[in-house]
């Protein structure tokens, strides 16, 4: 692989890439994609991936890290795996490779990765309370997430890497797992949790927890939970290491953030919630993408049309003022949205509706490198 | 459930709580908040009323909440169980989370079950399950966009919710089913005026908004389809996308009304 480059394609068969476009798959090496739910998150971020492998010389990965599997429909793909799939992208400079996360794997190959010997890990994949956690509780899917980005970022196979987060807040959860996996190996409940049952029932201090979690849980659950986190905390020193270095890595400054809407008020509710929050995690918010807009190219002059053509005694033209009319109407509100975002001190990048379904790459790559400032 | 504050817009309210509210004569809403909910646990279960007051319990919870999966799952659908169990309402309607998440949580006291089966948590999970896997009383209802992932990720839903809990699926509804704007003989009729005109003309473009248009509602009715088609339906429920003349969030719940008055009539 020769070695990557900022510089972007310019061919001629290429069309150009907007310069925030350029400057964003350029010079960044994560782009986390966030957003409210049913907006076009995913295929966002699929499609800036097949347009940063298109234009530039970068390994990209489209990391996806949401529990349902809408990166594999956006791709035309029957599944994604907990593998590394690599997708073809014509007149590539660049290359591109799609993986998503299957949270039990990805919980299995951690264990088998960072338990201290071969006992302790086939006990932990062995034990009941993990199997249920790693394959039943959504919210273990944010801590696997840590290891993947590790992963993704550290082990030199990528130049650029596109993670696509679970809708709304879900995203926040997944970027605070590092520091809550630091926090939960610093944690008193851990220590109390695993230390000798004699000690735990002659602490003071543990003493009533202990009374209230044997009335709801009862001593044998407990029993197993100490067994799970005492064998658990064997692989502290890796996980708390990868974790901090994951946390870092968010804050980068090669990390970029871009929050995904669409023009409706409730989804711009949303995106304003998490353009505060990742401010005030301090992270770098590059832009809010505006998707699904209606092309420009439609929406100017749609009123002047509509009041033309209603005007008109012919009945073709009198009801395609009704089309027209609604354009306006959509194209309006549109504008609105997009000052309301301004109002937020950040860039804004569009994506225009191209009517009908994009499932293929060379449908990605157009709607990538359609995105444009405005 | 998912707790971004879109209910309580639609009902013309500034924000919900986990206290409910009664937004209109017979109709009470809810934010659900699961460190409120096990506060409640605490004091209906295990007659502790101080406990959740003590600051210790605050940080316990903010570290199991958020570092044991499990927790939060429990806590939102044993609230929801418990309003069901106790008759306090008639019905009792869910706004659920993203489907990612959805069969997490509908199915908590399934995984709970298998993991503890002692103790009074091993005793409620029992009931949980009851009232979830009993048709008569809970069902599953799927909205979705006629767009194709929202229409792939419903049919995986209903595929994943299957193999996960014995939950009754009641059907799948489409919201927002873009307006028949542009009939097929007024789109042919216009594309030939536009191409007797020739590019850059103003019907030309008319001629491109009517395209588009039609694109869309024609994209979207083939979701419908493959929708009706998967779930052996004659043909799905639609909620027709409101009018660009339709902008706050009460006027959107009233668009919402109307349409479901109309398909009841429809049924009646």
């Amino acid at each position: 692989m020769s070695q990557p480059t900022s510089a972007p394609n310019t061919a001629t068969s290429a069309p150009p890439l907007d310069a925030q476009v350029v400057r964003l798959l350029g010079e960044s090496k994560m782009i986390i994609v966030c957003g409210p739910g049913g907006v076009g998150k995913t295929t966002s971020a699929a499609a800036l991936g097949v347009a940063a492998a298109r234009h530039f010389d970068k390994r990209v990965l489209v990391l996806t890290v949401d529990p349902a599997k809408r990166l594999a429909t956006a791709l035309g793909l029957a599944a994604l795996g907990n593998v590394e799939v690599p997708v073809q992208v014509a007149l590539a400079r660049g290359s591109l490779t799609m993986a998503m996360i299957d949270t039990k794997s990805s919980w299995d190959d951690m264990i088998r990765r960072h338990a201290p010997n071969e006992t302790i890990r086939d006990r932990v994949l062995a034990n009941d309370l993990y199997k249920t956690l790693t394959s039943r509780f959504v919210h273990s899917h944010d801590y696997v997430v840590t290891e993947r980005l590790f992963d993704a970022r550290e082990s030199g196979k990528f130049d650029l890497v596109i993670v696509d987060t679970p809708p709304s807040r879900s995203a926040l959860s997944v970027l605070d797992a590092p520091r809550r996996m630091q926090q939960f190996f610093g944690s008193r409940l851990l220590k109390l949790l695993t230390a000798p049952t004699q000690s735990r029932l002659l602490s003071l201090a543990s003493r009533p927890f202990f009374i209230v979690a044997d009335r709801i849980l009862g001593a044998a659950f407990l029993s197993d939970i100490a067994e799970f986190f005492t064998l658990f905390r064997t692989m502290e020193a890796p996980i708390v290491a990868r974790a901090s270095r994951v946390g870092s890595l968010l804050s980068d400054t090669a990390t970029s953030y871009v929050v995904v809407t669409s023009a409706e008020p409730i989804a711009l509710n949303e995106a304003g919630y998490l353009v505060s929050e990742l401010r005030q995690r301090r992270h770098r918010l590059e832009a809010v993408l505006a998707n699904r807009l209606v092309p420009a190219a439609l929406a100017n002059g749609a009123t002047a049309r509509a009041e033309h053509l209603a005007a008109s005694t012919e009945p073709l033209l009198a009801s395609l003022a009704n089309a027209e009319r609604e354009i306006a109407t959509v194209a309006a509100r549109e504008q609105q949205a997009l000052r309301r975002i301004r109002e937020w001190g950040v860039d804004v990048l569009v994506s225009e509706s191209r009517g009908g379904d994009i499932t293929d790459i060379d449908s990605l790559l157009a709607l990538g490198e359609a995105v444009h400032r405005r | 459930m998912d707790d971004k504050g879109s209910l309580a817009a639609y009902l013309g309210r500034a924000a919900l709580t986990y206290e409910p509210t009664e937004v209109q004569p017979g109709v009470f809403a809810m934010a659900m908040n699961t460190e409120d909910s096990l506060r409640e646990y605490i004091r209906l279960f295990l007659r502790v009323p101080i406990i959740g007051s003590l600051t210790p319990l605050a940080r316990i919870f903010d570290f199991v909440a958020n570092a044991a999966p499990a927790v939060k799952e429990i806590l939102a659908v044993g609230k929801l169980c418990y309003e069901v169990r106790e008759r306090n309402y008639d019905i009792v309607i869910v706004d659920s989370e993203a489907s990612g998440h959805f069969v997490a949580q509908v199915s908590a006291p399934d995984a709970l079950a298998t993991l503890v089966r002692i103790g009074i948590v091993a005793d409620q999970t029992k009931w949980m399950s009851d009232l979830l896997h009993d048709p008569a009383t809970s069902t599953v209802l799927a909205v979705v966009t006629p767009e194709e992932m929202p229409v792939v990720e419903t049919i995986e839903l209903r595929d994943r919710l299957s193999q996960a809990t014995p939950i009754d699926f009641a059907g799948v509804v489409v919201n927002r089913m873009p307006n028949d704007i542009v009939t097929p003989a007024s789109l042919h009729e216009v594309r030939q005026r536009a191409a007797a005109a020739g590019p850059g003309a103003t019907i030309a473009t008319t001629g491109a908004v009517a395209a588009w248009l039609a694109d869309r509602r024609a994209s979207a009715e083939s979701h419908a389809r493959r929708l009706a088609e998967t779930f052996e339906l004659a043909n799905v429920e639609t909620i027709t996308e409101a009018s660009a003349l339709v902008e706050t969030p009460a006027q959107v719940t009233d668009h919402v009304v109307a349409e479901l008055q109309r398909i009841l009539q429809e049924h009646s």
